[in-house]
């Protein structure tokens, strides 16, 4: 079977790209590590790829804001790359800061439709390095959780609380929810963050573009769970490796 | 001309730095703020249009979502009738973290040609208060006075820097009086002794030395660089030690021998085999003294120093994972107790923990434990030990070597005022003047800068690019650079060392401590393809100069020279310091306090003392999954909430094997018997790695010694006995020291009174795990399996935690009994590394009492335990010493009944006590010697009193 090529960016700041390349590597995909100014430069063109990742981190620091010189970068520099990518159907991830680069870029929730929504700092005004249990949003078209009800995932963000402007609110496709563990409402800290309606991530309405806080990556494997040691699966995947292997067996079918 | 734009959260929002400021001004103890609105200010400057000030507003420095912008003079917010506006904004000559993002920035939204920008703050205040309390709020709360000001109306914000005109100066030293000799030894940080060899060294070359080569004397001879303490010649009551450090530490490495240590005592970390094909190292600092006067800057750029210690250990390792352990003075400390000129502890503490964490994560390197330690003695000199591991191929482990020929390459940040005569304010001891002199020894760290500089370092690396490679840390380029070429002589052009503003004078430059800087040694034929690589990651690198076959270190600045020193002398002329050392005039003669009223209430007294409560609060604010290889986390159990042991990860994705850590200390021990603490420290690192299931036979230590003023004769004293304690400990579990530091000077003079640190050592262990999938945790799992208490219990209540709740003495502390800890430790491994045991805990602060609370209310199980069962070292006849005492080499075990006879067969010869069973009831109930019910209560009871004391 064919392996799809996975462009995993990184700019200055960048640090979840690592394990991300090694999720898509066991989930069937060939991914590089692939500096953001070699795609500028048309080094490495985006249009040899047809999973497009960016990773977490802090790229350039978040200084002015998470993600936010990133953003401009795919903006004002990748836009054309970029918008023949998503015609073409190819899928795009953005995991924690890259969910925020997605979201200030204008890529989600419409993609090149300017920035509509922003992610903004925690409620609890700390940055949250915690567990949480989400659960999918029912008939999300998002490829990348298809299968998926209900999952552990870690956050690691200071800014991660989804704000969604009024007049923006039916451009908002969620896919996953921050929940209680008994499946009720969440509250603080089972919602992290605060975001609205306790979104933990979003999707366009092709479902084939991606950003959420979460790192999916951070679950591959079974004892990369927080209660593993009290687990009878000690040694087999972990919930968040589905993210990949869908992405991987979307873009083979298409 | 300078524009201004200011950026706030739009009306509606909330920016949640606003409730910081207010709850920092309410612990101040004022009352009159009602809200703060907190802005972003920035200056740009340039000549923009309209248009290019909104793209730069707009595209770049807000969110246009969120976020609305005020220019040139606008307010965005106080508007309305307001107390007061503060604007802060960074001192002249502090580099501004944001100003290359800004500058970057601008480009891509299509504004160029914006020389230079600044940032800053702008606070308004609305409420009632009085000015001597708004100047109270803006000096403790919106400002350090180190680093920051208030924005003057009027004033300059990029004022021009003066014009440095060279001049080379000289120090005269010959025909000095006694009294110019002892201010010039003084200034520099020399001892007499030392000026006199220098003296004599220069009269022998017939010169006067350059002021470079003072200083740069005075780097390499600081007790920061060369640890005089450790290698003096002590007078101990007629026992004659020469060189503490290698007749002690270093020995018990030496004897052990062991073939899996690859580098140890050499280079900037130690090096142990991680699996016949890649290397672990491992290092840990402290960076007190910076963090005493700006907390977040200083312990930022502490934790980017260990990790660059890594960075530039054999041929460079990757940063795999951060280790942190705090000692501060109480946070709810009362400000009449605070003396003058020193930073209040709950700031420190904030502070310290702001800047390690935003560091840290910035960098992407999993903070996977730590801990913190609170004592009084704290106060004006708190500690921040940062600990780092990196990873690296096996053929990079050792320090590489330079080729006469080879360039000198700077790579990395530019380089300012920041930190000048940093090693030799660490050397010496804080006052209440201290926030002046050091002004210039505070460090502004850019992650994002060192973040790059490892990107690019290991594609270097790996190229095969650089022979030699050594970090930029205390002293700057004087002691990496001088230290580099010990053995070859080097070459240094100091007028082509990148600054970040004009008017640095050579020596400035030398001995700057500007952050995020490596050296490294490059044939001439690599240098294009390092600068290539450099270049693609934006990382700036320069040829500083070369190394020669000269055995001089030579310095030019415009092709002057400005200072010419023989590596000989520079290396080996300082004469070995001559100290005494003395047994303490008055032994401890503490007696163990009456029993606790009620156990209950002493137990849950102590679950919520500083040093035993839940850290969770500093924890969730640190990143402990990145890299995705954790495996135990640092908080662990049902509800992710309870005190793991060592925290293990995974460094190589696709290898099971791994990597545990773990800390050890107590400083109470110090008080009563400093070879006992150092012995304990020992047993506690290498317990937590037992408690997880990790054998003795691949684990290495690292020391750290923080003492209060190690030379003092009484001091020193405790401090050989310590290392003494350190010796015999390593031989005896068979686990090498491979690196360590020291700092000894952690003392103020306060209105002529001394307040020095408790002795304070700081063990930490990293161990070899073959399967990760064979560790356990901490947390209690299943009703009906049985507990079991493996180590002997002796009445060693003196340092405890439950004699200090009682606020009483004790008689003895614990002690190690070193073949039975032993063979406790090799026994329980090796049962739970066959599946034997499901859960099990170390007993440290709290004893067994804390232990069995701990595992119940972290698996959110309850627990009956009956103490008559416990083994016992001696005849004990009261519960609350077997309940409390925090004898070392014990654990509390979890045992599935089927596994019960196996157990106990593998530990025959281990003392060994089935204490009880976990119960579905969530309490923990406990019966005494005689078989009474004297403990009950409920696992939430416990775990609120628990996480109650640092939950802000």
């Amino acid at each position: 079977m064919n392996s799809p090529r996975a462009l995993i960016i990184r700019a200055p700041g960048t640090n979840c790209d690592a394990e991300a390349a090694y999720a898509f590597e066991i989930a069937g995909a060939r991914p590089s590590l692939v500096h953001i100014n070699r795609i500028i430069s048309g080094e490495v063109p985006l249009r040899e790829y047809s999973i497009f990742m960016i990773p977490g981190g802090f790229s350039y620091g978040d200084d002015l804001g998470a993600g936010k010189v990133m953003a401009n970068e795919l903006e004002r520099r990748l836009h054309d790359q970029l918008a023949e990518f998503v015609q073409r159907g190819g899928v795009v991830l953005g995991v924690c800061n890259g969910f925020q680069v997605l979201v200030r870029a204008g890529l989600l929730p419409v993609p090149f439709g300017g920035q509509r929504v922003s992610l903004l700092p925690n409620a609890s005004g700390r940055f949250e390095c915690r567990w949480v249990h989400l659960k999918s949003a029912p008939g999300n078209p998002c490829i990348f959780t298809q299968g998926i009800d209900v999952l552990d995932l870690a956050v690691a963000h200071g800014e991660g609380r989804l704000h969604v402007p009024e007049h923006v609110v039916p451009d908002v496709v969620p896919v996953l929810y921050y929940a209680a563990s008994d499946g009720g409402d969440a509250r603080y800290p089972e919602d992290p963050n605060g975001s609205f309606r306790h979104i933990a991530g979003v999707c366009d309405t092709s479902g084939r573009v991606l950003g959420l806080m979460p790192h999916p990556e951070r679950f591959v494997r079974a004892s990369h769970h927080p209660r593993w040691t009290a687990m009878d699966d000690r040694s087999g995947a972990g919930d968040g490796l589905a993210f990949f292997t869908n992405a991987v067996s979307y873009v083979r079918r298409v | 001309m300078a524009h201004r734009i200011e950026v706030a959260v739009k009306e509606g929002l909330v920016d949640p730095r606003e409730q910081d400021v207010l709850s920092g001004v309410r612990d101040l103890g004022i009352t009159g703020i009602e809200r703060v609105h907190v802005t972003d200010v920035y200056w740009l400057d340039a000549s923009l249009s309209d248009d290019e000030l909104r793209a730069a507003g707009r595209g770049l420095l807000s969110d246009p979502v969120a976020q609305e912008c005020g220019y040139d003079g606008q307010h965005v917010r106080g508007t309305e009738p307001h107390l007061c506006a503060v604007e802060v904004a960074y001192n002249r000559g502090v580099s501004d973290p944001l100003e290359y993002t800004i500058l970057k920035g601008l480009k891509d939204v299509g504004v160029e040609d914006v020389a230079r920008a600044r940032s800053g703050v702008r606070y308004v205040l609305q409420g009632a208060c009085s000015t001597g309390d708004i100047e109270t709020i803006t000096n403790r709360i919106l400002l350090n006075p180190l680093v920051q000001h208030v924005v003057q109306p009027g004033e300059d914000v990029f004022p021009e820097e003066p014009v440095y005109e060279f001049k080379l100066r000289h120090v005269s030293l010959l025909n000095l009086s006694r009294a110019e000799k002892e201010r010039i030894a003084s200034s520099f940080g020399f001892s007499v002794q030392e000026l006199d060899a220098i003296t004599r060294h220069f009269k022998s070359l017939g010169r006067e030395p350059t002021d470079v080569e003072l200083e740069t004397l005075a780097q390499t001879w600081s007790e920061h660089c060369v640890h005089k303490t450790f290698k003096a010649k002590i007078d101990c009551e007629g026992e004659y030690i020469d060189n503490l450090l290698r007749s002690t530490i270093m020995q018990a490495t030496r004897a052990l021998n062991k073939e899996w240590c690859l580098s140890v005592f050499e280079d900037n970390a130690g090096v142990i085999d991680f699996d016949g094909e890649n290397a672990v190292c491992f290092k840990a600092e402290t960076h007190n003294h910076p963090s005493a006067v700006e907390p977040y800057g200083g312990a930022a750029t502490g934790l980017g120093g260990v990790v660059r210690d890594v960075l530039g250990t054999g041929l460079g390792a990757r940063p795999i994972l951060n280790t942190d352990v705090f000692c501060f003075a109480p946070p709810d400390m009362s400000y009449d107790d605070l003396p003058p000129g020193v930073l209040h502890p709950r700031r420190v503490f904030k502070g310290v923990r702001a800047g390690v964490a935003d560091y840290g994560n910035r960098l992407g390197i999993p903070t996977v434990n730590g801990t913190l330690r609170f004592d009084p003695r704290y106060v004006g000199n708190p500690l921040v030990f940062c600990g780092t591991a990196g990873i690296m191929p096996k053929w990079a482990a050792r320090i590489g070597r330079q080729q006469p020929g080879d360039m000198v390459v700077l790579m990395g940040g530019r380089t300012g005022r920041d930190g000048i005569h940093g090693v030799t304010f660490a050397s010496e001891k804080l006052d209440d003047s201290s926030a002046d002199i050091s002004r210039s020894a505070v460090q502004i760290g850019n992650p994002i800068v060192e973040k790059r500089v490892i990107d690019a370092l290991m594609q270097a690396r790996d190229r095969r690019l650089y022979r030699r490679i050594t970090d930029c840390g205390g002293g700057g380029l004087s002691s990496a650079v001088g230290e580099m070429g010990e053995k070859t002589g080097v070459r240094v052009y100091l007028d082509r060392v990148p600054l970040k503003y004009a008017g640095l004078s050579y020596d400035e430059i030398w001995i700057s401590e500007s952050q995020e800087r490596m050296i490294v040694a490059v044939p001439p034929g690599n240098v294009e393809d390092l600068m290539e690589i450099c270049a693609a990651e934006g990382v700036e690198a320069t040829v500083i100069g070369e190394f020669t076959e000269s055995r001089h270190l030579e310095l030019l600045y415009n092709d002057v020279l400005v200072g010419d020193l023989e590596m000989e002398f520079l290396h080996n002329g300082r004469p070995q310091l001559e100290l005494v050392a003395r047994r303490p005039s008055c032994q401890w003669s503490g007696d163990d306090p009456s029993p606790a009223k009620s156990y209950a209430d002493a137990l849950l007294g102590v679950l919520s003392s500083l040093n035993v409560c839940s850290k969770e609060w500093v924890i969730r604010q640190y990143d402990h999954e990145v890299q995705g290889g954790s495996v135990l986390k640092p908080l662990v159990g049902r509800d992710a909430d309870g005190p793991g042991d060592a925290a293990v990860v995974r460094p190589l994705l696709d290898s099971d094997r791994g990597l545990a850590v773990s800390n050890g200390i107590n400083t109470r021990y110090g008080d009563v018997d400093a070879y006992w603490m150092a012995a304990s420290a020992i047993d506690e690192a290498i317990r937590q790695l037992v408690a997880v299931g990790v054998g003795l036979d691949r684990v290495a230590l690292l020391d750290n010694f923080c003492w209060g003023q190690g030379a003092e004769p009484e001091s020193l004293w405790a401090l050989v006995q310590a290392c003494k304690a350190c010796q015999d400990m390593s031989l005896a579990f068979g686990t090498p020291f491979i690196s360590g530091k020291d700092s000894l000077n952690n003392f103020s003079v306060f209105q002529g009174k001394t307040i020095a640190i408790p002795h304070t050592l700081l063990i930490s262990a990293i161990a070899v795990v073959p399967d990760v999938h064979r560790v356990i945790s901490m947390d209690l799992k299943t009703p009906g399996n049985l507990l079991y208490v493996v180590g002997d219990t002796y009445a060693e209540l003196a340092g405890s935690e439950y004699c200090a709740w009682l606020q009483g003495s004790g008689r003895k502390v614990p002690e190690v009994r070193i073949d039975k800890a032993r063979a406790t430790m090799e026994a329980l491994s090796s049962a739970i590394g066959d599946g034997l045991v499901v859960a099990c805990h170390d007993m440290s602060e709290g004893g067994l009492a804390v232990a069995v609370s701990e595992m119940a209310f972290a698996g959110g199980l309850g627990a009956s335990v009956n103490l008559a069962a416990a083994p016992l070292g001696e005849s004990i006849s009261r519960d609350d010493i077997v309940l409390f005492s925090e004898s070392n080499s014990r654990f509390v075990a979890e045992v599935p009944l089927a596994c019960a006879t196996d157990f106990e067969r593998r530990l025959q010869g281990v003392p060994l006590g089935h204490v009880g069973t976990v119960i579905e009831d969530g309490e923990v109930h406990i019966q005494g010697l005689d078989g009474s019910l004297i403990l009950s209560v409920p696992i939430d009871e416990l775990k609120t009193a628990w996480k109650k004391p640092l939950d802000w």
